[in-house]
């Protein structure tokens, strides 16, 4: 009998190796282990078993029984995850096919540029003001040092609207506009539009300035270099080099212009850098005392200094671009680079 | 200004290469834009002495000569006129190349041999003159190449000059900057006049009637001229500088300029009627022709030089062609004077006469340089044109120029406003290397004087400036202030744009950039009223283009030309908006109103894949988009009326935007008929937010609302509406019933057509009921839906659709 049960073993593991359907499967269990089965059937002739090999008969009949229960569970298993990654295989997609649903747009690049440099000056506790951009001329020149009848207007062509009102060429008014109101300290800068009679591949009629100012008291030339060092090392990268360079703005004093070594040919001299090797990047300068005197603040007790930038030149810089024109163009073409 | 190196070691030794003194200057404050090289443009041309001259047997105009360069002789023919035996002239031997890249060959003109060719000024790029061969000096050693002979070549910085530094726009004026940077002096040229017996004073007088615009006036004569062409070493300077050269008098009065500084002028002494000078101002409606032969109605105030009777020059400006130097001119009456700056500059600048001599006299010159200039040109015109200058000059001196002197300077305020401590020596030793008088007052303060060409230095600030430009502004420590803590003011409408402008780019919008300025004809394309606020424009005096003419009064005539541009370049999908301001005149005098607009437009495909949608967008696109901003920025009381649009909109398809019962724009389909006028295709959506308004209407308070556990039931009610009536209008009845187990009515069909009669619509609405407290009975919410069901029937004339 026991060799029945080993025979037994063997054919219903060979049979179930061969089941390749689920009711192959089901089948071979029906055919042993089903109330009808082959091993039913043994279980059931016990007792033509001897009765010293009944004990071992019992437990070799239960052994087979598991062994077999967890083969044919398992080649179930087996067979019910093929079906499913059939399934899943019917379900493919073309994933490289594009997705749905809205593409963003691009902010315009002299935005971004404004909102990099606004950011990194909210680091140092500036904030952003802002004023008119059609402007008296009090504001624009006179008031900042730039009298009727003097040369230093000659630095900036003006579109004019009156005798007395233009649109600003710069954004330095604001600074005044803020002084007059409020005492030291004060810490603003102040971007936006600004507007001169000159058009060309580097000039359009209207650009983007941003305008920092600063004054407590003991605020030094030193100062200056350093805020501006930190300011241009955020936006060009650690290993940039700079030079400050005597200049003259009418209402700074001293002034400084800040050039930053080629960020094209890293100094060897280029088509962008006009072989000097160095780009011209801001201006700036100590507060002059007439524009204190102006503004009613008392150049004895307080220093500050202030500089400016056009964000057109940092863009043209930043992405590589040759004509400053293609800022104004909208090309969507041109916009979704950025 | 153009500084020719050679010129300016006429004035100081220099070792340093041409980058090595562009580099310093620019360091010092003088930028150098360029570099140039000045080179003669031929080769193999040389000194050669012609030894006979005989006509050319077979032709009249030519001649034939024997020609030496020393070594050899060789026969050349020639065309030239003004040659005869002795005359040392240019010679381009057989190999030569002059200019226009010709290769001088050896040839046969005519049956004569020519083994070369005698070159006139303007064959070699020389100078002006293609009168005949260019004469050279007797002394010049045959054979020596021209170039070398005539010290042709030169090196030329180009130095931009800041309009502070009025010093700094003569040859001298550079030396002396040089001076300072290199520790060197200064060789000024020697003056020595010879003067003639005749006093100046017996033959002419000046009389200034307006001593406010010339303080100071000084004349020299110089009789007996000969006007003729300039040597070529004053030519070459000239040109180096960038200037023409003209006559042997005008030169010189051009040449002193740019060494030292002053302009000059020369009359010819017989057409000043009187023979005297009188300096006024111009009376009303007097008309003057100046040397460039143009004439004009001269502005009052504008301050003349005239003689006994007439204007002859533009003080400071331009001379008269009635009183110009000529070809026969034989007496010279030379002006040497100090103009009013702020005068001048004004009338320079109305007359549009931007002339070299203006823009120094309004930078201002040196007050204590008249003088000396005077005398120097003096001798260079007699020297050049053999005249003979006149015992003597006038020198009206009305009114003394103010110059500035024992300035303070305390030691103190230069490192507080430096930042770093610069040894009292080192100030000093500055301030006397740019020629300044310093004298110590107590210890760390000193008094210091200017030189009289430094009109820009006046103040402390103006020497502390000078201290550290010529420390080295790279000497100075890089340092942090120590600022007091302020409170950051902050523009709230700051803080919406940016937030505005994420959820726009969120919703596939780009952002753009135009121009503040358009065209007048903006508002006519737009189809505005006549009485539009929007065409009152703020006018540009001086705009580029009539284009660019006006200041904006609205972003969306910018939006649709930036579409127009697009769809010339095939991008026929757009969605853009932009940030900016418009520009609403009020009264002459006053300051525009500014506003700040948020616009955007969407034309095109609603999907840019081709493989999906393919649908065009239409208003509800663009209504949900900013449906979306509204969303976001929690403005819960939006309401969208049709009555409140604009006339540049399709009347079918566009409303006026209220937030909180306020008007804050618009959105709508442009109308077709705007879109003709302006040449576009298909059709476009634009909307304008005014963000002033907008920002006020943000609430930013948010106050939780309880929200129920228990479900809400549904009913779905279909009502047979007029096609006219807003399903808007249906939404405020019902909840104007005010029930408070009505949580919410939304629209969930829309329908006309088959089944329906003409002129009506079905519109589905469903109903959502719920409480806090229970689950509600069905009985409960039938009384209540009923009776909304029935007031709404009663208030708007619906049916129910069964």
């Amino acid at each position: 009998m026991i060799g029945d049960l080993q025979q037994l073993e063997k054919d219903a593991l060979a049979e179930l190796a061969e089941a390749r359907t689920e009711d192959s499967i089901l089948a071979v269990r029906t055919k042993y282990l089903g109330r009808k089965g082959l091993l039913t059937g043994l279980l059931r002739n016990i007792a033509q078993v001897p009765v010293e090999e009944k004990p071992l008969f019992g437990k070799r009949c239960n052994e087979v029984k598991e062994i077999l229960e967890t083969k044919i569970t398992e080649a179930l298993e087996r067979q019910m995850q093929g079906k499913k990654e059939e399934i899943l295989n019917r379900e493919k997609i073309d994933v490289t096919l594009p997705g749905r649903g809205i593409r963003p747009g691009r902010v315009h690049p002299v935005i971004q540029i404004r909102r990099e440099i606004c950011d990194i000056f909210a680091t140092f506790g500036f904030s952003v003001v802002e004023g008119p951009e059609v402007e008296l001329d009090y504001y624009n020149f006179e008031a900042l040092n730039i009298p009727k009848d003097h040369p230093a207007r000659d630095m900036q062509d003006t579109f004019y609207i009156e005798d007395n009102m233009v649109l600003r060429t710069h954004t330095s008014p604001v600074q005044v506009r803020i002084m007059e109101k409020v005492q030291p300290p004060v810490r603003i800068l102040s971007p936006g539009r600004v507007y001169r009679p000159d058009s060309d591949v580097s000039h359009t009629p209207m650009f983007h300035q941003i305008e920092g100012l600063l004054v407590d008291r003991g605020v030094s030339f030193a100062d200056l270099k350093g805020i501006l060092t930190a300011f241009l090392k955020k936006v060009f990268g650690d290993d940039t080099i700079l030079r400050f360079r005597p200049s003259f703005f009418p209402f700074t004093e001293p002034s400084a212009e800040v050039d930053i070594c080629c960020v094209i040919c890293q100094g060897k001299g280029c088509r962008v850098c006009g072989q000097s090797g160095w780009l011209e990047i801001l201006g700036s300068g100590m507060v002059d005392p007439a524009v204190f005197k102006n503004v009613g603040y008392d150049a004895e007790v307080y220093s500050g200094f202030a500089f400016g930038l056009g964000l057109e030149r940092i863009a043209m810089l930043k992405y590589g671009i040759t004509d400053i024109r293609l800022l104004f163009e909208n090309d969507i073409r041109f916009l979704k680079q950025f | 200004m153009l500084v020719s190196l050679k010129w300016l070691k006429d004035y100081i030794d220099l070792d340093l290469t041409a980058q090595e003194l562009a580099d310093r200057l620019t360091m010092a404050g003088l930028e150098v834009d360029e570099i140039k090289t000045l080179s003669h443009k031929f080769t193999g041309v040389a000194v050669a002495k012609i030894l006979s001259v005989r006509p050319h047997p077979g032709a009249d105009k030519l001649s034939l000569c024997d020609v030496t360069d020393g070594t050899g002789t060789y026969p050349i023919v020639c065309g030239a006129k003004n040659i005869k035996a002795g005359d040392v002239v240019p010679l381009a031997k057989v190999g030569a190349v002059i200019p226009g890249g010709y290769t001088i060959k050896s040839t046969v003109l005519r049956g004569e041999k020519s083994d070369g060719m005698l070159c006139s000024e303007t064959e070699l790029e020389i100078g002006d003159d293609a009168s005949g061969i260019m004469q050279l000096p007797a002394g010049l050693a045959l054979g020596t190449p021209l170039e070398k002979a005539l010290n042709l070549g030169d090196t030329v910085l180009d130095v931009s000059v800041t309009p502070n530094r009025s010093d700094c726009l003569s040859m001298i004026g550079m030396a002396r900057e040089v001076a300072a940077l290199t520790g060197r002096k200064v060789k000024m040229p020697a003056v020595k006049i010879k003067e003639s017996d005749e006093d100046i004073s017996s033959l002419s007088s000046v009389s200034i009637v307006d001593a406010d615009l010339c303080p100071r006036y000084s004349a020299r004569m110089i009789k007996n001229v000969k006007i003729g062409d300039s040597p070529v070493w004053m030519k070459t300077r000239l040109e180096a500088a960038g200037l023409r050269a003209i006559n042997n008098v005008v030169d010189v009065t051009n040449f002193v300029m740019l060494e030292m500084g002053q302009p000059l002028h020369a009359f010819d002494f017989r057409f000043l009627e009187e023979g005297r000078i009188v300096v006024r101002k111009s009376r009303t409606g007097e008309e003057f022709v100046s040397l460039d032969e143009k004439s004009r109605i001269l502005p009052e105030d504008t301050l003349l030089i005239c003689d006994g009777r007439k204007p002859v020059a533009i003080g400071g400006i331009m001379g008269g062609l009635n009183s110009e130097v000529k070809e026969d001119t034989q007496v010279i009456f030379l002006e040497s004077a100090y103009f009013n700056p702020s005068s001048i500059r004004r009338s320079s600048r109305r007359m549009a006469m931007p002339t070299d001599a203006a823009f120094r006299f309004e930078r201002g010159i040196d007050p204590e340089g008249v003088i000396r200039a005077l005398n120097r040109a003096a001798q260079l015109i007699a020297e050049l044109s053999g005249g003979a200058v006149c015992k003597n000059y006038l020198d009206e001196y009305p009114k003394k120029i103010a110059v500035v002197e024992n300035i303070p300077l305390r030691l103190d305020r230069i490192r507080e406003m430096i930042g770093v401590a610069i040894a009292a020596k080192d100030v000093v030793r500055i301030l006397k290397s740019l020629g300044m008088t310093v004298n110590q007052e107590s210890k760390g303060k000193y008094l210091v004087t200017p030189p009289t060409y430094r009109v820009d230095i006046e103040r402390e600030i103006d020497l502390i400036e000078e201290v550290v430009r010529l420390y080295g502004y790279d000497r100075v420590p890089v340092t942090l202030p120590a600022v007091s803590v302020t409170e950051m003011a902050v523009i709230p409408r700051l803080d919406l744009e940016a937030r505005v402008r994420q959820l726009l780019i969120g919703n596939g919008y780009s952002e753009i950039i135009n121009y503040s300025f358009t065209s007048p004809a903006s508002v006519d394309y737009l189809c505005l009223p006549s009485d539009d606020e929007r065409r009152n424009f703020v006018v540009i005096k001086n705009p580029l283009t009539e284009e660019q003419s006006v200041m904006r009064t609205t972003l969306a005539y910018g939006l649709l030309e930036t579409m127009k541009k697009n769809i010339n370049n095939a991008s026929f999908n757009l969605k853009i908006f932009e940030m900016g301001r418009i520009f609403l005149h009020r009264k002459a005098g006053e300051l525009p109103e500014e506003k700040n607009i948020l616009a955007g437009l969407l034309t095109g495909k609603a999907s840019e894949d081709l493989w999906g949608s393919k649908v065009n967008v239409d208003f509800y696109d663009l209504k949900g988009c900013l449906e979306n901003v509204l969303y976001d920025l929690k403005l819960e009381q939006c309401r969208y009326l049709a009555s409140a649009s604009e006339k540049f909109l399709h009347p079918g398809q566009s409303c006026g935007l209220y937030v909180n019962e306020t008007h804050t724009g618009y959105l709508g389909q442009v109308h077709p008929e705007v879109m003709r006028k302006m040449d576009l295709k298909g059709t476009a959506y634009v909307f304008e937010i005014n963000l002033d308004i907008l920002e006020k209407q943000i609430y930013k308070q948010i106050s939780y609302k309880e929200i129920s556990k228990f479900p809400a039931v549904t009913r779905d009610v279909a009502f047979v509406i007029p096609v006219s009536m807003e399903a808007r209008k249906m939404l405020e009845i019902v909840l104007s019933q005010r029930e408070d187990l009505l949580e919410n009515v939304g629209i969930f069909d829309i329908y006309a057509g088959k089944g329906l009669e003409d002129g009506v619509k079905s519109l589905g609405l469903r109903f959502s009921y719920r409480a806090l407290d229970r689950t509600l009975t069905d009985t409960e919410i039938n009384s209540i839906h009923d009776k909304i069901m029935h007031n709404t029937v009663r208030l708007t004339g619906a049916k129910i659709r069964a």
